[in-house]
């Protein structure tokens, strides 16, 4: 085990410095340094997207990175998106079309659809399909998720027409 | 019946859903509390070995190391939980033909490991990486034993036992019949016989289970946070294994990420770790990782069914016998009951006079198999349905068809089976039209005319589709129990605690909903509980699609008896006849005069013990009551679900086109979550119909350890699903309600299987095994040489 080492980030909006070893991952300094416990581990392998956050505005599994790798980053998990008290367009679509059920992989789902939509000018409905099966969900069957998401890409007037 | 307009029927947006989109959710491995440490479980690497010693020297060499114990050390300590955690009521027994003898799992394996992935040490250390480190330096000292690795090598002569108690590898048999089965049979102008298999996966939830533990020295109590569907059951175990009243120990699901069964019985962890907690006199956390919970949580499934159907020149069925192995894995915690499910189905909806049954649980060096959503019925369903369609095929009527000709008519129902249910009552399909549920799947389908033609037409054109149904009943709401504590506030508000769990199901909204109706009052003014035994003293949990019936039932009846107290201050206050009084709007007013009226909170006000009190004379203080309901029986949802597939003759691709549901749960009580818990069960019965799969090789190591070798469906891999509810109420019970959480999964394995082997009749495959992989399907290609169509790409 090597010393532990000096981290500074920047975690939605706000600059945090604390110590990791080196092999500790970005997902448990998250979690359990930083005390944000809104990103989520499913897998700890890099599969079901659960942990997916933003870092340097692009979506990242942080259950596959170092914390030591992320010094120096500016990171957006899913306590960011909005205060407690509003709610971001996406997080209110989710909400209104019920694509959550038990929540655990609401915040890969998040981190994953902003980083689609936003990456993206246009976007076909089977686009979103394949760009969101980047995070695994067990209880919704997709068909909300689906939903939100493509209402999202429509809002900001980034939905094409389907391919013929 | 049904007395409550108003939320109930609503597809109202949930209250659950603020915190969980804003990761302010409370997931038991969001806890951090002073103190705390934190355990890693070793692990078995072998299927089977006797355990001659465990070594800790090193380990306890190890940084942040805190202790250590091994199954030997608490041998006599924590005393393991009883084999099998679900009784068996008199009226099943009486029915029955059975040998029940279901092993305990020791909390940590002591004198053997039976399976790859149990647990027989614990490590405690300062944080989790530091206990994963010292769990890595402990020595086991293994004599290894010959595996037992699939169910006809443990049924031989000469196999190795695994439990020396029970004598044998069969832990369970259990039989019964209606009419003659073997009879009927025999004269039977046709009759096949089959082996079906369903094959072994799991539930895998998104979070996997964990455990954080508190002792309190001052009160001698616990309080333990699990992740896991039943609450009331830990506590009972806890209480028992460590001789502590339940009354002291408090055991909390907080937020849940999914459970589907898989978290629906009491782990040893949930025992061992409050014991921890109580021996170091710090709190404990142990949270599973993924592998620990392919490896260690129960799997499901892995039923071979020997299934003869007998049945005459109009395709009307005269009788099934059906004798059925389940490979259990090394233990069965919640015994019997997937067997009893089976025997208890498998007629499904149709009319059927001449049955036998017969279940034998089977143990292996395997992980412990328990039930997952649909418990014994996808099983059941799958054998019967495939049976239907090779039965039809082989006597040139489309399989469709058969299924109308055999189905119990709605006129025919409530419908008496002549079996007993779980729950010991003769089983009575109480409501529903299955015929029509068929009908409406097939025509959102475009229709079996429509959809022949088609196929006809692809098949001259080298396109391979194939239509394929599943129809079944599902037994909802069972009993025993369930309970549900009703208090009014002090501020006014109805606080409404269930003993029902909550991992997604939405029942803080659901409930509410129907507290609202009941007490007329604007949902705000109801706060629900979940999942908390300090909260409501007896409880069962959310297993087996029951939560709705039997917690939304006991919501009713509790605040029936507050409200009649209720009334009767308000009858005082306003000196008017209870009999002229209505709940409106948070209050209780005269009916006809709007201005004249009390609000809950001055009823509270006026009802509180000691002077002033505004209560009749003779009547006692406190707006509280709890409830215990125990349904009658169940009541029974059913569905069909149809999907058209097509088949690539090159890869042996299985793409479902289109998939349709048609499901009767009685009445929704919010149509938005009932429809998400029926698509959420449709895509986990679609993954096991076409990629969910826990393999073994053949010494017995289990070949899944992550989720890229097991692999769940994703957004991709999900097909355009249609589904519709038929709202026919259930006469059983107050709401009108019948259960929806488990019915999703049920029927996707026989659908798709039918309809692959629809699309290979020209080949005369059948696919008697789930799942159905792409190289089988290329494979029945690849032998009556099928060549690819030009022009298709
Ligand atoms: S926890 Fe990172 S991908 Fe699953
Ligand atoms: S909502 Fe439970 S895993 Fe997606």
């Amino acid at each position: 085990m090597t010393a532990p080492r000096k981290i500074t980030l920047t975690i939605n909006g706000t600059v945090r410095s604390a110590e990791a070893e080196p092999r500790m991952l970005l997902a448990d300094f998250i979690r359990e340094t930083l005390g944000l416990t809104g990103t989520h581990v499913g897998c700890e392998h890099g599969v079901c997207g659960a942990c997916t956050i933003i870092v340097n505005g692009e979506a990242q599994r942080s259950c596959l990175a170092f914390a030591v790798q992320a010094d120096g980053a500016t990171i957006t998990t899913i306590e960011g998106l909005a205060a407690s008290d509003r709610m971001h367009p996406l997080q209110k679509l989710f909400h209104e079309c019920h694509a959550l059920q038990c929540g655990f992989c609401t915040p890969g789902m998040l981190a994953a659809a902003l980083d689609l939509v936003g990456s993206h000018d246009r976007l076909t409905t089977e686009e979103i399909r394949t760009g969101m099966s980047a995070v695994i969900c067990r209880c919704t069957g997709y068909d909300g998720i689906m939903r939100a998401v493509t209402a999202y890409a429509d809002q900001l007037g980034k939905l094409a027409p389907a391919k013929g | 019946m049904r007395e409550i307009t108003g939320y109930v029927g609503k597809p109202l947006l949930r209250r659950e859903d603020r915190r969980l989109l804003h990761g302010e959710g409370q997931f038991v491995g969001d806890i951090v509390l002073p103190k705390m440490v934190h355990c890693a479980f070793v692990r078995s690497q072998v299927p089977h070995a006797r355990i001659k010693g465990v070594d800790f020297a090193a380990a306890r060499r190890a940084p942040g190391f805190v202790t250590a114990l091994s199954g030997r050390d608490i041998r006599n300590v924590v005393t393991p939980i009883a084999g099998m955690q679900v009784s068996i009521p008199k009226g099943w027994r009486d029915r029955f033909h059975y040998h029940i003898d279901v092993p305990a799992q020791q909390i940590l394996a002591d004198d053997k490991v039976n399976y790859v992935g149990e647990a027989y040490a614990v490590v405690v250390a300062e944080d989790r990486y530091k206990a994963e480190d010292a769990a890595e330096l402990v020595e086991p000292d293994f004599e290894v034993l010959e595996p037992v690795v699939d169910v006809d090598r443990a049924l031989k002569p000469g196999s190795p036992v695994l439990h020396a108690e029970v004598g044998s590898n069969v832990i369970s048999v259990m039989s019964t019949k209606k009419g003659d089965g073997a009879a009927a049979l025999a004269r039977a102008k046709h009759r096949i016989k089959r082996r079906y298999y369903h094959h072994r996966y799991a539930a895998m939830p998104m979070e996997c289970r964990a455990v954080v533990a508190d002792y309190d020295i001052r009160t001698d109590s616990l309080t333990v946070w699990s992740s896991t569907q039943v609450v009331h059951w830990i506590r009972k175990e806890i209480g028992s294994i460590l001789g502590m009243p339940e009354e002291r120990v408090r055991v909390i699901a907080p937020d849940v990420g999914g459970g589907f069964g898989g978290k629906g019985h009491v782990y040893p962890e949930d025992v061992l770790v409050p014991y921890l907690a109580r021996t170091l006199r710090r709190p404990i956390k142990y949270v599973e990782d993924r592998f620990e919970h392919l490896v260690n949580s129960a799997h499901a499934r892995d039923n071979f069914h020997d299934l003869e159907i007998g049945f005459d020149d109009d395709g009307k069925i005269v009788c099934i016998v059906d004798d059925f192995v389940i490979d259990s894995g090394a233990y069965s915690p919640v015994g019997a009951t997937c067997a009893a499910n089976s025997i208890a189905h498998l007629l499904g909806p149709y009319d059927i006079q001449n049955y036998e049954a017969k279940g034998t649980l089977v143990a292996t060096n395997k992980t412990s198999n328990a039930p997952y959503r649909g418990a014994g019925r996808p099983e059941a369903a799958f054998a019967m349905e495939r049976a239907i369609d090779i039965a039809a095929n082989s006597i040139g009527l489309d399989p469709i068809l058969m299924r109308l000709r055999n189905m119990v008519p709605p006129e025919r129902l409530p419908f008496s089976v002549g079996l007993p249910y779980r729950d010991g009552v003769p089983i009575t399909y109480d409501s529903g039209d299955y015929p029509q549920a068929l009908r409406r799947a097939v025509e959102e389908l475009g229709g079996l005319e429509n959809f022949r033609r088609r196929q006809a037409e692809g098949l001259a054109a080298g396109r391979y589709l194939g239509i394929g149904v599943g129809c079944y009943v599902e037994g909802t709401g069972v009993g025993p129990f369930e309970g549900a504590s009703v208090r009014l506030d002090p501020s006014g508000k109805i606080m409404v605690a269930v003993g029902a769990n909550n991992h997604g199901q939405g029942h803080e909204t659901v409930f509410a909903q129907v507290a609202a109706d009941v007490w007329n009052v604007p949902i705000d003014q109801v706060v629900v509980t979940t999942a908390d035994t300090a909260a409501v003293p007896m409880g069962y949990g959310t297993i087996a699609s029951r939560s709705t019936v039997t917690a939304g039932s006991a919501v009713v009846h509790a605040s029936a008896k507050v409200k009649d107290k209720v009334l009767a201050i308000a009858a005082n206050m306003l000196e008017t006849p209870t009999a002229d009084l209505e709940f409106r709007d948070g209050a209780v007013g005269v009916k006809g005069v709007p201005d004249l009226k009390v609000t809950l909170k001055e009823i509270w006000w006026a009802s509180r013990p000691g002077w002033d009190h505004k209560r009749p004379p003779d009547m006692e203080a406190g707006l509280e009551a709890n409830h215990y309901y125990e349904p009658p029986t169940v009541t029974w949802s059913y569905a069909t679900n149809a999907a058209i597939v097509e088949l690539d003759p090159d890869t042996g691709r299985v793409t479902v086109e289109k998939f349709v549901a048609v499901h009767d749960a009685g009445i929704l009580v919010n149509p938005l979550l009932a429809d998400g818990q029926v698509r959420g069960g449709l895509v986990q019965g679609i993954g096991a119909a076409l990629y969910e799969e826990i393999a073994y090789d053949e010494n017995g190591q289990i070949l899944m350890g992550t989720l890229a070798d097991y692999l769940l469906p994703t957004a991709d891999d999900t097909p355009p699903i249609t589904v519709i509810h038929q709202e026919i109420p259930s006469p059983s019970n107050p709401l009108g309600v019948k259960g929806l959480g488990e019915g999703g999964a049920i029927a996707p394995p026989c659908a798709i299987t039918n309809a692959v082997s629809d699309a290979l009749r020209p080949f005369k495959a059948e696919f008697n095994a789930t799942p159905v992989r792409w190289e089988q399907v290329r494979k029945v290609f690849a032998e009556a040489g099928v060549s690819t169509p030009r022009g298709r790409g």
